[in-house]
């Protein structure tokens, strides 16, 4: 018996013993790597999305031989986990040079200092405003940019071509106006006697990418806006077309019965498994519908409007840490505007489906006129991103005021107006600071 | 059978059919193409196993699961040994503080995890032991639970037994050994049940420390597949999480014999 | 309750179980040994007994060093850190100092409705979860106890949930749950009116405390199947020599010998349930963060959310401390009701 037990010890602190030994060395060859020979080595961090992430080698092995003396790592983590990685570097003074953020988390980031401003010799305003879609201003804070996309995407409207002949639609007329919206997502609805949906007409999922329709889509279209041109007060209560377009946008999972949340899991999963006809997503979604539903029949079209174009733009954007300086900085520098050069938007879209941010080389016919990627790029010029103070929150507060309506029978207008005011707030604590 | 009897196995085969249901249904989505998984029929139209070669072709699965093997193994180990001391002597042995160390070995459970991260990685960051296997393992090599757990048991020891070993002349060490640990044999397999259980699941800790993908965990190398804004790998998912069930259902297997085997008296030989 | 119906037999049973533990075979032998010995080497006892002190404290040293550096450096240490954030100012992104605040987090705390509704919730979650857990644990133990065939089949099967990913399972429970859920078509061919389930701010929180109960019924039924097998089997015979129905023998003799591990269970159940109730809410919620209307939050998620996406290490410390007060009391009166009331 004790000699097992002992064997057992003595397992225990052989392994104490070696895992000590292997973290030693681990520490003294990261140490190694960096000083040693006057080469700069930068740390890049993105989430993890496969064919970003391979991309992205490609395009580090590009870079790295253009400019001898720098090497770029690339570190991903999974997007669920992703800000909880960053935040837990930051107290033990470690993390990368270069980033990759959600453009609505861009804000917190800046405000707690992590980042600091684009160098203006390398990324001057003129040419930022004169060369890439006015939507990247999202990110500009306090009178600098603090960060700049490759690529950018937008809301489209997905529909089901076979479900669309199976209900008596035309299959290359897609609705283009709010009542036609309507209309359809009627028409392609089928309900049970005991008003269970079983084939939804519009896909409807206010946690997805729902908000942002509401807020960038709908509410222009209504000829109403969101936020003042300051970024301090919220006008979206102002005149009728907020009220307008929150109603608009509860009708399908109200009235008209066309929707409901969570059907089938969410919207993505509801479209491609065929139960819903219609959805309203972003370009990136198109790689996961080739990959996982290559059999799926199915075409894109710009969002219905009403008196006014309007659809939500977001992306995803590079930006240098604060504590970056002299040679990595330059060089940090150099490799954001390479990641932004005219040749790596146009891999990034055949790798992706994100678009180029770059108007010039977005809008060149090639892409313009495309079967899938036409009606995402005509509808750049007209993008919104809404300027997220707190993305997670103020999409909370979204779904929160669509179940008051839906769950608590709440009266819209009070729904809305209580949304607008707590995102008021949500501005008011934010600049209270500045 | 007399009907006493088969009321029992009734009561049972229902139970097993609601626990079995979603384990079932995971295994069946494992085995459905992607578009198929969105069917809602168990039994697959079309059985393959194309997301099983995905899974392991197209990540470094065998390295993530030797990693949780060697890292559920060195801790079960540690811990059944350490808390099965500590446990013993909290429950065995009247000296200052005793009460004191265990409520506060005790109250180590009520902070979540989550909230224990930052400081850890502060330590780890500063110690180098960021990115290594000892960075993974170090905070499980040890549990509160399983110190109150022996203590539990170990409480239940006749004290004269221990007595009596003592005027043998024993140590403290045989008796602990010799006498002590046999008597409770199917509370340390429970423990190492829980312990390698919630360390092969561990997930936040083992993600925040590594960066490497060679010493990502399996929850850690799963959780790659589920990449939040774009439509998670659901196939995947299911093939991964059900890969990953097997060793602990052996494990179960493994060591379930001694849990039920109940006390013998027969520590002293 | 025990007591008060059943005396007689409690106490025929009880007596008759000392004295089966006195007169254990093993038991007496040594005991007899002892007194032996005792009486050859009478001189040398207090040299024995001195001996044996010092041994005694030099095993607790030995033994308790590395886990006292152990718990001191990896838990204590931090969680006092913890602590001590709740009454600062800290955005975690932020690298510069971390003033004292005072008391200003808590009462923030206290005055943000989400909070409070996460608290309410957890203590659903908990009072839920656990006396679910502990009911059919115990029940799955005792039916397994009983039947000689297909033990092991059955146990493995009860087992299967809790190895389970809590990650891939809950989005199997989000399949079954759904308006066109498996659940729902049962629920419409027994002619019943389907239900939201996790669409409903009513429902969402009962189904989501479901799962975990079905995640971890078969770890208590290792616990308590470790616990009936310490119960000697001889008890059961005097019992049955006392003509004990199979409830009294139920009530006096199974439940106060498993006492320890009812108590055990009923505490770890509670605190393991922090941990639990971040992942399936995350998980399985209709917004994946604590939904509809916040009905299913509860404060693990609550602290993470405050912690890492608003990066308000502050607050999330501060609610650190609250939860932690809350558990520590509420095991402090698990541990005072259950240990009373079996205490003879």
């Amino acid at each position: 018996m004790i000699k097992k037990w002992q064997l057992i010890l003595l397992g225990i602190m052989v392994l104490f013993i070696l895992s000590a030994c292997s973290d030693e060395d681990g520490g003294n060859e990261a140490e190694g790597s960096e000083g040693s020979d006057g080469d700069i080595t930068l740390e890049y961090w993105q989430y993890a999305f496969d064919s970003k992430v391979n991309l992205m080698d490609e395009l580090i092995k590009e870079f790295e031989e253009e400019n001898p003396g720098i090497t770029v790592e690339q570190t991903t983590f999974p997007y669920d986990q992703y800000n909880e990685q960053v935040a837990a570097q930051v107290p033990a003074g470690n993390g990368p040079d270069v980033i990759n953020l959600f453009y609505g988390w861009v804000p917190s980031y800046v405000d707690s200092g992590y980042l600091q401003p684009l160098p203006q010799d390398t990324f001057s305003h003129e040419e930022i405003e004169n060369e890439f879609f006015p939507l990247v201003e999202a990110t500009k804070l306090d009178g600098e940019y603090w960060t700049i996309p490759t690529a950018v995407r937008t809301l489209a409207l997905f529909y089901n071509k076979d479900l669309f002949e199976e209900a008596g639609l035309d299959p290359n007329a897609p609705p283009e106006t709010w009542d036609e919206l309507q209309d359809y997502a009627v028409k392609l609805t089928k309900a049970e006697d005991n008003g269970r949906i079983e084939q939804s007409g519009l896909a409807w999922e206010p946690s997805q990418q729902g908000h942002h329709w509401l807020r960038d889509g709908l509410t222009y279209q209504a000829g109403g806006k969101v936020l003042s041109d300051d970024r301090k007060e919220v006008v979206w209560g102002e005149g009728s077309a907020g009220l307008e377009a929150f109603k608009y946008w509860l009708s399908f999972p109200g009235e008209l019965g066309t929707s409901e949340q969570g059907f089938y899991t969410d919207d993505v999963t509801a479209f491609m498994s065929e139960k819903a006809a219609m959805n309203i997503d972003g370009s990136f979604r198109i790689g996961t519908l080739q990959s996982d539903a290559p059999d799926l029949n199915y075409a894109v079209a710009p969002l219905p409007a009403k008196d006014e174009k309007s659809t939500n733009a977001s992306f995803w954007t590079n930006g240098i840490t604060s504590d970056v300086e002299g040679e990595k900085l330059e060089a940090a520098s150099k490799f954001i505007k390479f990641l932004t050069s005219e040749g790596v938007m146009e891999k990034w879209l055949d790798a992706t489906g994100e678009l180029p941010a770059k108007e010039a080389v977005a809008m060149q016919d090639k892409y313009v006129n495309h079967e899938i990627y036409g009606p995402f790029i005509e509808s750049l010029p007209f993008a919104n991103a809404h300027f997220f103070i707190d993305e997670t929150k103020e999409r909370d507060i979204v779904i929160d005021a669509a179940n008051k309506v839906l769950l608590e029978e709440a009266d819209p207008e009070e729904a809305f107006n209580e949304m607008v005011d707590s995102t008021q707030e949500l501005y008011d604590e934010y600049w209270s600071d500045k | 059978m007399k009907p006493g009897k088969l009321l029992p196995y009734i009561a049972l085969i229902i139970g097993a059919v609601v626990m079995l249901f979603p384990f079932i249904w995971m295994l069946s989505t494992s085995l459905k193409a992607p578009m198929d998984i969105f069917n809602l029929n168990i039994i697959p139209e079309s059985a393959t196993l194309a997301n099983y070669i995905e899974v392991l072709q197209e990540s470094m699965f065998i390295r993530w699961f030797l990693n949780s093997v060697i890292i559920a193994v060195i801790t079960t180990v540690s811990v059944i040994f350490f808390d099965t001391l500590v446990g013993y002597i909290i429950a065995k042995f009247t000296f200052f503080g005793r009460k004191f160390l265990f409520i506060v070995i005790l109250s180590t459970l009520m902070v979540p995890v989550e909230m224990l991260i930052i400081p850890w990685y502060m330590m780890s960051s500063e110690l180098g032991w960021t990115n290594t296997y000892w960075g993974i393992l170090f905070p499980g090599l040890m549990t509160g639970f399983g110190v109150f757990l022996m203590k539990q048991f170990m409480e239940q020891i006749p004290e004269d037994l221990l007595n009596a070993a003592r005027i043998d002349g024993m140590n403290e060490f045989s008796i602990f050994f010799k006498i002590a640990v046999p008597q409770v044999w199917p509370a340390i397999s429970a423990l190492g049940i829980f312990s390698f259980l919630s360390n092969w699941n561990a997930f936040l800790w083992p993600l925040i420390v590594t960066e490497s993908s060679s010493l990502r965990t399996l929850p850690v190398g799963l959780s790659y597949f589920s990449s939040g804004e774009a439509e998670s790998q659901w196939h995947l998912i299911m093939t991964g999480a059900t890969i990953s069930v097997i060793p602990l259902i052996l494990v179960f297997i493994l060591l379930q014999r001694h849990i039920i085997k109940g006390i013998v008296l027969t520590g002293m030989k | 309750m025990g007591e008060g119906y059943f005396p007689s037999p409690f106490f025929t049973i009880r007596g008759y179980i000392m004295e089966q533990l006195k007169s254990s075979q093993d038991y007496d032998r040594e005991y007899d040994k002892k007194k032996e010995k005792v009486k050859q080497k009478a001189p040398f006892f207090y040299k024995l007994r001195k001996t044996h002190k010092y041994q005694k404290y030099f095993f607790i040293f030995i033994s308790l060093l590395l886990p006292l550096i152990f718990y001191l450096g990896i838990r204590v240490m931090p969680t006092l850190f913890t602590f001590n954030m709740g009454f600062r100012e800290w955005n975690l992104l932020a690298t510069g100092e971390r003033p004292f605040v005072g008391l200003d987090n808590f009462v923030a705390l206290f005055q943000d409705e989400v909070f409070l509704k996460s608290l309410l919730n957890t203590f659903i979650y908990i009072v839920i979860g656990v006396a679910g857990q502990l009911l059919f644990g115990i029940t799955v133990a005792l039916l397994l106890h009983k039947i000689n065939r297909f033990k092991g089949l059955f146990r493995v099967i009860y087992f299967i949930p809790y190895v389970t990913s809590i990650v891939a399972i809950s989005w199997v429970f989000q399949w079954l749950f759904m308006g066109n859920g498996f659940i729902n078509d049962v629920l419409i061919n027994i002619g019943l009116p389907p239900q939201p389930f996790l669409g409903s701010p009513d429902q969402a929180l009962y189904v989501i405390a479901a799962a975990m109960i079905w995640q971890s019924i078969g770890f208590q039924m290792v616990l308590f199947l470790a616990g009936l097998g310490n119960i000697p089997q001889m008890l059961y015979e005097a019992a049955d020599i006392d003509g004990a129905s199979p409830w009294q023998k139920f009530w006096n003799v199974t439940v106060p010998l498993l006492n320890p591990t009812i108590v055990f269970s009923a505490i770890i159940g509670m605190i393991t349930f922090i941990q639990v109730s971040f992942t399936q809410v995350i998980n399985m919620s209709s917004d994946g963060s604590g939904g509809p209307l916040d009905s299913t939050i509860s404060v693990v998620v609550y602290i993470y959310q405050q912690a890492f996406q608003q990066y308000d290490m502050g607050m999330a410390s501060a609610a650190t401390v609250i939860l932690f007060l809350f558990i520590l009391g509420l095991t402090i009166f698990q541990m005072k009701v259950l240990t009373k009331k079996f205490d003879y």
